[in-house]
């Protein structure tokens, strides 16, 4: 019996092991880890006392009616945001397509002219979905004021951002050989899209526009911190003044909310799929 | 390790009877073959065996203990004594073959050492011997999903050897390897049983295989025993009567059954 | 795919959507007209212009990639954190450990998971004082719920038959999961942490805002001081990291696959 060669496993797992250990020292001070700041007397009593007055919730007609009221703006935020993002996305998104350049159909590599666009396209995207939602928010309020606006405003950039992005990757995945023959018999790029790419393309397209929908429901309820309007206001203004029991009825609003969110996605796009 | 079975019955949550009144005893160091068409409940009858499954009707004695009237911790202790090779090698794709031959041992190790081997492999030169046996010295350190069905078969086969079970039980061990592979590998599993003396139980697809390797062969039809006699007077007409529904007798293939199981082109299994 | 004409279900479906954008419109009231306005545009191209040129004198830049590095560990922190919450809650939250547990357990991952990472912020300021650490705690507590979710999924569509090959050999139940679960779930599981770390390191940007630490902290800051020119530094800085790591996933993707 021979020895058993060495495990040429050991010493890169050695080596990760030894180099994460390293990392996660500037890690740890430089997220200023400290456990013990949670059960320092004074953010203990802070705690307690707001969470000690979430029970009861506040259930006073006047509230409820002002948080129903935040809920439907929320609400209506997220889809009015999503169909600015839409309107954004999509000519950003077919400019992004490929296989609906006529010019890579003739002779030669296709025109500088084309690449050019798209790769300004897709530096426009970039820049649109990299700034977070919240950024360009707390930008807008200061121009147009506190309210939705500014938050519909917001949503509609950053989605319209990821929106254009994938729609662009969900229309070159597809089959892009019945769009090609469609533009070599000399059809419009139009006629191109509905016939050669749509047909394959829409449940998904639809799929992913909805699943971005309730990702928008979940950051329009924040909003609200930077002020733009709907249930995070509300919840700003009772964390300001400690009341534990109108952020209790405010947290359960989320719950509701989200998770019927959630659900109604996922109906919709089982009904799709 | 002997075992008794007594009126066993089962049903499973589907509600298929798989087993009925089954009576079945074997005394320590007893090798005994289970054959039978597919279907006929031999995998359900080994699993209770390795009291995995637990039957709705009648006793189990294992040792001398039944099983099911065990304490959890005594019902695990029990277990880490029984080897039971899987038809399908219940290997995850991504482990490494020495993981998944020393996870054999689970049973015994304490938990730091089963998690520790993890990281470093706890027993590599034990593991590298089980695979020499079958000739998988040089996969030790391979990933499982890189190998053939039959060399994960063999894997799986490595870590019960590994184990050093009492009861060393298998089912259709062998199902993804070929003719000469086959032989050789119910060969060693029999040289194993005898050097250790342990009791082996496993079923077989092949008839000549468990005639010619196995002193005591059980016919399994429709959840019962058909007949339980030594390999010699297993009679021509209770095969037939036994595959009846398959029509033909399965057999091992192009190894004819007085042909001398060790022919020199073979891999060089180390048998004996 | 393609059908020859739209059925009424999808024409429906199209009308009800485009009900439901009109209507949030009315209801938000949005002064469209207003936006477009000659004195609205000056305004807005007024704004935009004390954004340039960036500060970019080395001071402020220090601050800025402290601010980054800071952001950076808050969010590999708390992934790392939330995969380890979420790892414990999945167990029972995938069935393993009765129904009682598995109901408890979806829960608690359910109630993580629909309040913002920004509430959980505001809560945390609470709990644990102003700065990085508070962010880290409500941005794992937020993860905790996702993650544990997806590995709760992950380990639901796992085949159960290693895990209970090793039982049925005498292994313990945690062992078993070692050498039979984990191996099959580990690369998933790997993934979605990955991806949810991406998510992190955006949302960490501007958990500043409601004062827990990162480059959201520092944009707050110049924005309410009016020093327009430093925020739009910090947005660059946003946007670079985002850009970053937008390409880094693109190519880690492409080399696993």
């Amino acid at each position: 019996m021979s020895a058993s060669p060495r495990d040429p496993a050991a010493l890169p797992r050695l080596g990760w092991t030894l180099a994460a250990l390293v990392l996660l020292w500037p890690l740890l001070q430089l997220a200023e880890f400290k456990p013990a700041a949670l059960f320092e007397a004074g953010n203990l009593n802070a705690m307690g006392h707001f969470v000690a007055g979430f029970l009861p919730p506040e259930t006073a007609p006047d509230f409820l009616a002002l948080l129903g009221k935040a809920t439907v703006e929320t609400l209506a935020m997220a889809t009015a945001g999503i169909a600015l993002a839409v309107l954004l996305a999509v000519p950003l998104g077919l400019i992004l397509t490929r296989s609906l350049s006529i010019a890579r159909l003739g002779p030669g590599r296709g025109g500088w002219q084309g690449t050019l666009i798209r790769a300004l396209a897709r530096g426009v995207l970039a820049v649109l979905r990299g700034v977070p939602e919240l950024v360009w928010a707390l930008l807008f309020v200061r121009v147009f004021g506190l309210g939705a606006a500014a938050g519909v405003l917001a949503l509609g950039i950053t989605y319209g951002g990821m929106l254009g992005k994938v729609y662009g990757e969900i229309l070159e995945s597809g089959d892009a050989r019945p769009v090609r023959t469609l533009l070599e018999a000399g059809s419009g790029r139009l006629a191109a899209l509905c016939y050669g790419l749509l047909p394959n393309a829409a449940r998904e397209l639809v799929s992913y526009t909805v699943y971005r929908w309730e990702c928008a429901v979940r950051a329009s309820v924040v909003m609200g911190f930077v002020g733009a309007g709907g249930l995070g206001q509300l919840m700003d203004q009772s964390m300001k003044m400690l009341n534990g029991g109108e952020a209790a009825s405010i947290l359960a609003t989320f719950l509701v909310l989200v998770l019927a969110a959630d659900a109604l996605s996922e109906l919709l796009r089982r009904r799709l799929a | 390790m002997g075992f008794t079975l007594e009126g066993v019955g089962l049903i499973h949550a589907n509600g298929f009877r798989a087993l009925r009144g089954v009576d079945l005893q074997v005394a320590p160091g007893e090798r005994l073959a289970l054959i039978g068409a597919s279907g006929a409940g031999k995998t359900t009858l080994l699993r209770v065996i390795a009291a995995s499954l637990r039957p709705g009707e009648g006793r189990v004695r294992l040792l001398d203990g039944e099983p099911w009237a065990c304490s959890p911790g005594n019902l695990r202790r029990l277990r880490a004594r029984i080897g039971l090779v899987h038809q399908s090698p219940p290997i995850p794709p991504r482990q490494r073959v020495v993981t998944a031959v020393l996870a054999g041992r689970l049973g015994q190790w304490p938990l730091w050492k089963s998690l520790a081997s993890l990281v470093l492999p706890a027993d590599p030169q034990g593991a590298q011997a089980e695979l020499a046996r079958l000739d998988l010295a040089d996969r030790l350190y391979e990933r499982c999903d890189r190998l053939s069905g039959g060399q994960l078969q063999r894997v799986a086969l490595a870590r019960v050897l590994y184990q050093k079970p009492d009861l060393l039980l298998a089912d259709e061990p062998v199902s993804a390897m070929d003719p000469a592979l086959s032989e050789l590998t119910v060969a060693l599993l029999n040289e194993e049983a005898v050097r250790r003396g342990v009791t082996l139980v496993a079923s077989l697809h092949a008839v000549d295989l468990a005639l010619r390797h196995f002193p005591r062969v059980v016919g399994v039809k429709d959840g019962a025993i058909l007949f339980d006699l030594p390999a010699a007077s297993v009679t021509e007409a209770l095969l037939r009567e036994l595959y009846a529904a398959e029509g033909g007798l399965p057999l091992a293939g192009s190894v004819a059954p007085d042909e001398a199981p060790t022919t020199p082109d073979l891999p060089p299994l180390r048998c004996a | 795919m393609r059908r020859a004409g739209i059925s009424a279900g999808a024409l429906f479906a199209v009308v009800l959507v485009l009900a439901a954008v009109g209507a949030s419109f009315a209801y938000l009231d949005m002064p469209l007209g207003a936006l477009f306005s000659g004195s609205a545009v000056d305004e807005a191209v007024s704004f935009v212009k004390r954004f340039f040129p960036p500060d970019l004198s080395p001071d402020f830049l220090a601050k800025v990639g402290f601010a980054t590095l800071e952001t950076l560990a808050i969010s590999l922190l708390s992934t790392l954190l939330a995969a380890l919450a979420g790892a414990l809650l999945a167990l029972p939250a995938a069935g393993r450990h009765g129904v009682a547990g598995r109901v408890g357990a979806r829960f608690i991952l359910n109630l993580l998971r629909s309040v913002p990472e920004l509430v959980w912020a505001t809560l945390m300021v609470l709990a644990a004082g102003l700065g990085p650490f508070a962010g880290t705690l409500a941005l794992a507590l937020h993860t905790t719920g996702v993650l544990g979710r997806l590995f709760a999924e992950a380990l639901e569509n796992t085949p159960p038959a290693p895990a209970e090959a090793l039982v049925g050999g005498g292994a313990p139940a945690l062992a078993s999961f070692f050498y039979g679960t984990l191996p099959l779930v580990a690369s998933q599981w790997l993934a979605y942490g990955l991806y949810r770390w991406e998510m992190n390191i955006r949302m960490a940007a501007i958990l500043g805002f409601v004062g827990a630490g990162g480059l959201g902290a520092l944009l707050y800051y110049s924005l309410s001081l009016f020093h327009e020119a430093q925020a739009s530094t910090v947005i660059l800085a946003m946007l670079a990291m985002a850009i970053a790591v937008d390409g880094a996933s693109a190519w880690l993707r492409r080399a696993a696959a």
